[in-house]
């Protein structure tokens, strides 16, 4: 096949015509051999949660309507659904909670290799669970905080408290009033495998719900710790210049290419990989150094840091390979095909598995522990530096490498919208009230064969900031966006509409601000709220003339997210439907009638460009709901107005 | 193009950082690293560095300190591709650059050369921050503008700065242009320059241009209470308050920038008259940040429009200019047409209010020879009888309405003015007269502006305006008896006559706790209201800051406590001030704004208390300056020992009553005992404490400049205080 109905990728496209060249399968011929893909399955109608079964409901209204225990088509969609949701929001929050012990041993040990990074955002963080500040040494205040995170996930009364302390007070009401406000992190997610099981809830509405709080258990829960402890242990991003795409590997150096999720390990490996003894070893082997490159969400842990530069998106692992450069992959958790085994045993490279969770067949595996996390790193690194000369002399890395602008967070678009002085989100609130950002948009999420690969995001980004949607993004769908050139502050000369460059122009950014990993999706919910309180476009995340999309989503974590930002309120727009098709009830619920519930509601659309439209007609009629489509007559202050105008 | 702006800005920081780093070396050098660090005659320190950072610079070894600082916030450069995001980083060169002005203005009054030569001010002492400062608290200044460098050519910088002054802005000027400067081109065209004028020339330098920002600074910790290093809310104070705006004129080079840079931490916008790059998005100021391109004939507009300034301008239909910036303008002999009054003829003004059938609104008559019949420089008599009739009006607010001729007259522009009643003394400029000034546009002018600020309370005004002298001098001797009669009424009035006292709250935007509680015994401690004037002022607008008080049950006669003027002030404060005693200093003291024309403090060891007003700026006996006093004194907070007062309640009967009134007063400077000698005297000679010779028992500067002196002066002069009970 055509490696350009593969990938819009460039770098990508070349390793695909390699791979076939070579005879090496990759996703793509994987996917076309699983053509047709079981319709069934699709739909959501397929059940298997018992022995009795599997039972399938007729798509075409014939019989059967029903499963042998009476499970309706709705029932059943619902119940995949959830059970989507609860590994999504469970890999989320397992990756919070390996942070979170990472955290624990850090404050408690003096002698780790872990230390805390940002003592400011720690007290920030502290502040909101009410941790005493004033007068307190950082390990006491780390100490409790430490404490409060691992409650969260396994507590059995209440309710979470970040879910009490972050989101605006008119979400929390909404979640209130529907029965939904998450309880513990781990519950929620074991709840849902209760109500799934052979003969439990049937009522579609009522299953929904228990996925509401399961994602927002993940969304404002272990999704906001992994990012706020992440923060303070390994240092909160400022933006910093990365290279994007497979041209960042270096066929002079030792390339090490870290994959996977989780930052724990990784940034270690940053550090140690600049200790002189290892970069002299290299350079012994006849490598002119030791080159660090990042793959998925490792990689965009690290990027937004450290600036290391990513060598590509979730379809770019096997290419990675194929350039015959990689010394070594090494992974962690989450997005890692097993295909990586036996592709890299036809290669030099070695491909390392570390986390006691993800043992690859075809890998070898050092396990990761966090208190020896530095001699890990060194054993690791000594191996990939070993390998370099085991390399084949026929490599091929693609040229193409573009730059970007990574590391906005939260916290420091306040510094950077008025400097330490007047540091604000007023200038954000104004510009989307003044008009010249008609709103924003979060594009994030994964890559997915069935989409030429990084089309639909760049397609649909492009089409935002041209109509002067600021957008932000995560995972693949920022490492997309990063090689095609719209992380560079020029991108907005280049694509935006007027308004938009002129205000990135005065700021200084791209049109497309890249806010981290997929657990940093957090990061976007803990804007918006700011947003909100800035104040002037509502009292509510559901007022905001914002939209959310995952153009080339696959993974339940996304399903898991798509339905944290629906349930905060956002109008969420994906390219592969929800496997619910085949359930016309949950559909239209979903899609339409969850609105008046939450705010927010799913939409299913391919196209790049008609989904971006959605999203503008929705921003729209946002913004002529909060009044601020009207033109407006300059305010011009008399006295009395001054007089009446806050100092705050 | 922003990113032009912001690498610019943030070289021109870099480089006038440098600067300072060179200056404050060679000033160490040459002066030795204790060498004092002051802006003359000011408090706050130097004062963007000290509301910023509070950083208290006090010699020059602590601006090694705010080196430190202005290291920190300066940014690397803007990088021509790639950049990392600029705002943030730019704002903060901008805050660098305003201090490492500081440091080379401050730095410039050690070593040289003095920022204040020739027509160049410098910084602005406390005592004008004092007065000018109010205008921004009571609206008569909306803001100023900033300008730098030169206009094209004298006609456009006489004409730009006559519509500046024409919207009641100060027009605060800094830096060079084409070897000229905008204040250089002001004297060619014959302007008059001067904080009365309100057009001041700060420096030839664009680093001048501190003494603007630091005016904006200092008026937030003085007025409004902000404490220093709560930078934030001094600068958001700024940008809701003092509408300000940066206009620069001419090449707009990179210091200029940076300079400009740290004005939009301010909310203070910057339209420029040259084509450099625009910003248009809004947020950090209240509209666009920078404007460019603006003619010269649109640029005063543009302005007022970009900073979002709503000015009030009354129309007054008469030949010559007319705002409150021209209240300051003096006429010397050789400029004037003609004068009146001054003691050279008869001369007197009058207001009167009659029934509202005998006034017919709008009426001017003008009866005997007008100003036309004089040759330059001649004089003649002159009566001004304002006669208004009004629902609301009564006859005590005549005095009220009465002073405002002196304001309303000296606004317009050529015509200048002196005095009260009958010694009034009026000079017409010759260019007014030129321009077609008569004596009945004095009739339209004060029938326009009483229309436009007493419409609350006067419905009809006539104007009738005599020049004959047979006819003034009869003018006269009614109005005496009548000025007499006021006198009386408002001598003979008592706290205990009254049920109402008013608050005074119109600090509070910027004192957010403080209250003034005016009573006819205690005017207000800026000494502008008194209880006749807040009186008239909630007539005028009910909703105001005047309200009126009932006082309730007395609770403590000697110290002045009534139930309801303390629940009243627990409101009005905000729950600030629980309770508060209308004559003691030392029992719940009444707190204080900052407006204050004295401060009384206590000096322990006399028994007695030592008053200091604010024009006076050495040491005074309790070892603090009036400006550090204030620092104590002011913000709404009680502090027993020390209160604010005016200089008209020294001699109230009511002066500090529970501790004993003026016996109490042991040291003043001589300025203020000269200033209120008279009343003073009659008052001690009223408790039998002889005159003249209870003057000459207080002590003062030439006598006494310690607390140990004062005591030594006071026992040597057997000053009564020392058979007084100790105050605490």
């Amino acid at each position: 096949m055509d490696p350009k109905k593969r990938s819009s990728d460039k770098a990508s496209q070349e390793m695909i015509g390699r791979m076939a060249e070579a005879g090496q399968q990759n996703a793509w011929d994987r996917f076309e051999q699983q053509e047709p893909q079981c319709g069934f399955g699709k739909l959501g109608l397929c059940c298997r949660n018992c022995s009795m079964g599997p039972c399938r409901i007729d798509p075409f209204e014939e019989e059967p309507q029903v499963g042998i225990c009476g499970a309706t088509a709705d029932t059943i969609a619902a119940r995949n659904l959830l059970r989507m949701i609860a590994s999504g929001a469970a890999a989320h929050s397992d990756h919070g909670r390996d942070v979170a012990h990472t955290f624990k041993m850090a404050v408690e040990s003096d002698s780790c290799d872990y230390m805390i990074k940002d003592e400011l955002k720690l007290r920030e963080v502290a502040a909101r669970y009410d941790i005493k500040i004033e007068g307190r040494e950082t390990k006491e205040i780390a100490a409790d905080l430490s404490d409060a995170v691992m409650t969260e996930f396994g507590k059995q009364e209440g309710t979470l408290i970040s879910a009490a302390v972050y989101p605006p007070p008119a979400r929390q009401k909404v979640w209130k009033e529907l029965g939904v406000t998450p309880r513990s992190i781990d519950r929620e997610i074991v709840e849902i495998m209760h109500r799934t099981h052979i003969g439990v809830g049937s009522d579609y509405k009522n299953l929904i719900k228990q996925g509401l709080r399961a994602c927002l258990a993940d969304g404002w829960g272990g999704s906001l710790i992994a990012t706020e402890l992440s923060d303070i242990l390994f240092g909160s991003p400022s933006p910093i210049r990365f290279g994007a795409n497979l041209g960042v590997l270096d066929e002079k150096q030792v390339n090490i290419v870290v994959h996977g999720h989780e930052p724990t390990l990784s940034d270690i490996i940053v550090a140690v990989s600049a200790e002189g003894e290892l970069v002299k070893m290299a350079k012994d082997k006849g490598a002119e150094g030791i080159n660090l490159a990042g793959m998925c969400c490792t990689a965009n842990e690290i990027l937004m840091r450290h600036g290391i530069p990513v060598a590509g998106n979730f379809l770019q692992q096997e290419l990675a390979v194929m350039t015959g450069v990689v010394e070594v992959m090494l992974v962690d958790v989450q997005c890692i095909m097993p295909a990586l085994g036996s592709l890299s045993n036809c290669f030099h490279t070695k491909l390392i598995t570390t986390s006691p969770k993800c043992k690859i067949a075809g890998a070898e595996h050092i396990e990761f522990h966090e208190d020896r996390a530095v001699e890990t790193a060194r054993q690791i690194i000594k191996i990939a530096i070993e390998n370099f000369e085991k390399r084949e002399s026929k490599v091929r890395v693609p040229k193409m490498m573009e730059h970007g602008i990574a590391g906005f967070t939260t916290e420091n678009i306040f510094y950077h919208l008025g400097g330490q002085f007047r540091a604000s989100y007023r200038p954000l609130n104004d510009n989307i009230i003044n008009g010249r950002i008609r709103g924003a948009a979060g594009v994030v999420g994964c890559n997915n064969p069935k989409q030429v690969h990084d089309y639909g995001h760049l397609t649909m980004i492009k089409e935002l900031i041209k109509n002067n949607i600021l957008v932000v993004s995560t995972g693949c769908s920022a490492i997309a966006a990063a090689k095609e050139g719209l992380m560079r502050p020029e991108a907005a000369a280049k694509y935006c509409g007027k308004g938009l460059h002129e205000v990135c122009e005065t700021v200084g950014i791209p049109p497309v601000l890249h806010v981290g990993s997929c657990v940093d999706n957090s990061r976007i919910l803990t804007i918006l709220a700011n947003v909100v309180a800035e104040g002037g476009l509502g009292d509510d995340i559901s007022d905001l003339p914002v939209a959310g999309a995952a153009p080339e989503w696959m993974s339940e974590k996304a399903v898991s997210i798509g339905m944290y930002f629906v349930a905060s309120g956002v109008y969420t727009v994906i390219a592969e439907p929800l496997p619910i098709l085949g359930a016309p009830n949950l559909t239209r619920y979903l899609t339409d009638e969850i609105e008046k519930d939450v705010g927010g509601k799913w939409a299913f659309e391919r196209d790049p460009i008609k989904a971006a439209r959605m999203m503008i007609e929705h921003i729209e009629g946002k913004r002529d709901a909060l009044g601020i489509n009207v033109e407006k007559e300059r305010k011009l202050y008399d006295m009395e107005e001054r007089r009446a105008l806050a100092v705050e | 193009m922003s990113r032009i702006i912001a690498t610019a800005g943030i070289n021109g920081a870099h480089k006038i950082v440098k600067q300072a780093e060179e200056i404050l070396s060679r000033a160490i050098d040459e002066k030795g690293k204790d060498c004092p660090v002051e802006f003359p005659n000011t408090g706050y320190y130097i004062p963007i560095i000290y509301s910023m950072t509070a950083i208290a610079v006090e010699k020059l070894s602590d601006f090694e300190e705010v080196m430190k600082e202005i290291k920190d916030l300066l940014p690397p450069l803007v990088e021509d591709e790639l950049w990392t995001p600029y705002l943030g980083p730019l704002l903060d060169a901008g805050m660098a650059t305003l201090f490492a002005e500081e440091i080379i203005e401050a730095c410039k009054y050690i070593i040289g050369p003095n920022p204040v030569d020739n027509i160049w001010l410098g910084a602005a002492d406390d005592m004008i921050l004092r007065e000018r400062g109010i205008q921004f608290v009571d609206g008569s200044a909306p803001g100023f503008a900033a300008i730098a460098g030169a206009a094209p050519d004298v006609e456009t910088a006489v004409e730009i700065a006559r519509k500046l002054q024409e919207r009641c802005l100060y027009v605060f000027m800094s830096a060079h242009h084409n070897g000229t400067t905008f204040a250089e081109q002001l004297v060619e065209g014959g302007v008059q320059l001067g904080w009365e004028t309100r057009l001041v020339p700060f420096g030839r330098e664009i680093t001048s241009a501190i003494y603007a920002l630091g005016f904006a600074s200092r008026a937030a910790l003085s007025f409004g209470g902000v404490k220093a290093g709560d930078f934030r809310r001094n600068l958001l104070y700024n940008k809701n308050r003092i509408f300000a705006f940066v206009m620069a004129l001419g090449e707009v080079t990179d210091e200029w920038y940076a300079t400009a840079a740290g004005a939009i931490n301010y909310g203070f916008p910057t339209i420029a008259d040259s084509d450099i790059p625009e910003i248009l998005p809004t947020g950090v100021c209240t509209y666009e940040h920078v404007v460019s391109n603006v003619s010269h004939d649109q640029i005063v507009e543009k302005a007022i429009e970009v900073r979002g300034l709503k000015i009030k301008v009354a129309e007054v239909d008469i030949p010559v200019a007319h705002s409150p910036a021209f209240e300051g303008e003096r006429i010397r002999k050789e400029d004037m047409h003609c004068e009146f009054g001054g003691q050279r003829t008869p001369a007197l003004e009058w207001l009167r209010m009659l029934d509202i059938g005998e006034v017919e609104d709008g009426k001017i008559t003008v009866e005997g020879p007008d100003v036309d019949s004089l040759e330059a420089g001649g004089k003649m008599p002159l009566a001004v009888v304002v006669e208004v009739a009004g629902r609301k009006m009564q006859a005590d607010f005549e005095p009220v309405l009465e002073r405002q001729i002196h304001t309303f007259m000296n606004e317009a522009q050529g015509l200048w003015h002196m005095g009260q009643r009958d010694i009034i003394w009026v000079r017409i400029s010759k260019d007014a007269a030129k321009a077609g000034f008569k004596l009945e546009h004095i009739g339209k002018l004060l029938h326009a502006m009483y229309h436009d600020q007493y419409s609350s309370i006067v419905d009809k005004v006539q104007v009738k305006i005599f020049t004959e002298e047979g006819q003034v001098l009869k003018l006269r001797e009614q109005a005496t008896k009548v000025y007499a009669e006021r006198d009386a009424r408002l001598a003979g009035m008592a706290d205990e006559d009254v049920e109402t006292f008013y608050s005074c709250t119109l600090c509070q935007s910027f004192a957010p706790n403080h209250v003034c509680v005016v009573s006819p015994e205690r005017p207000g401690l800026c000494g502008a209201y008194s209880w006749l004037d807040c009186r008239a002022a909630y007539e005028i607008t009910p909703s105001g800051p005047n309200q009126p008080i009932s006082k309730g049950k007395c609770i403590e006669t000697t110290i002045g406590q009534w139930d309801k003027v303390n629940a009243f002030v627990i409101k009005a404060s905000g729950g600030g001030v629980e309770r508060m005693s209308q004559y003691s200093m030392i029992t719940d003291p009444m707190t204080s704004c900052g407006c204050f024309e004295c401060i009384a403090a206590v000096l322990p060891s006399t028994g007695g208390i030592m008053i200091v007003n604010r024009e006076f700026i050495e040491m005074t006996p309790c070892g603090m300056k009036f400006s550090t006093l204030a620092g104590t004194v002011g913000g709404g907070n009680q502090t027993p020992g020390f209160i604010g007062h005016s200089k008209h309640y020294i001699n109230s009967k009511k002066f500090i009553a529970a501790e004993g009134g003026i016996k109490r007063i042991v040291w003043m400077p001589t300025m203020l005992k000269e200033d209120i000698k008279d009343t003073l005297i009659k008052g001690a000679d009223e408790l039998g404490l002889g005159g003249q010779e209870f003057l000459d028992k207080i002590a003062d500067e030439t006598t006494a400049a310690t607390e140990e002196e004062v005591l030594d002066f006071i026992t040597k002069a057997n000053h009564p205080v020392t058979t007084l009970e100790p105050m605490f």
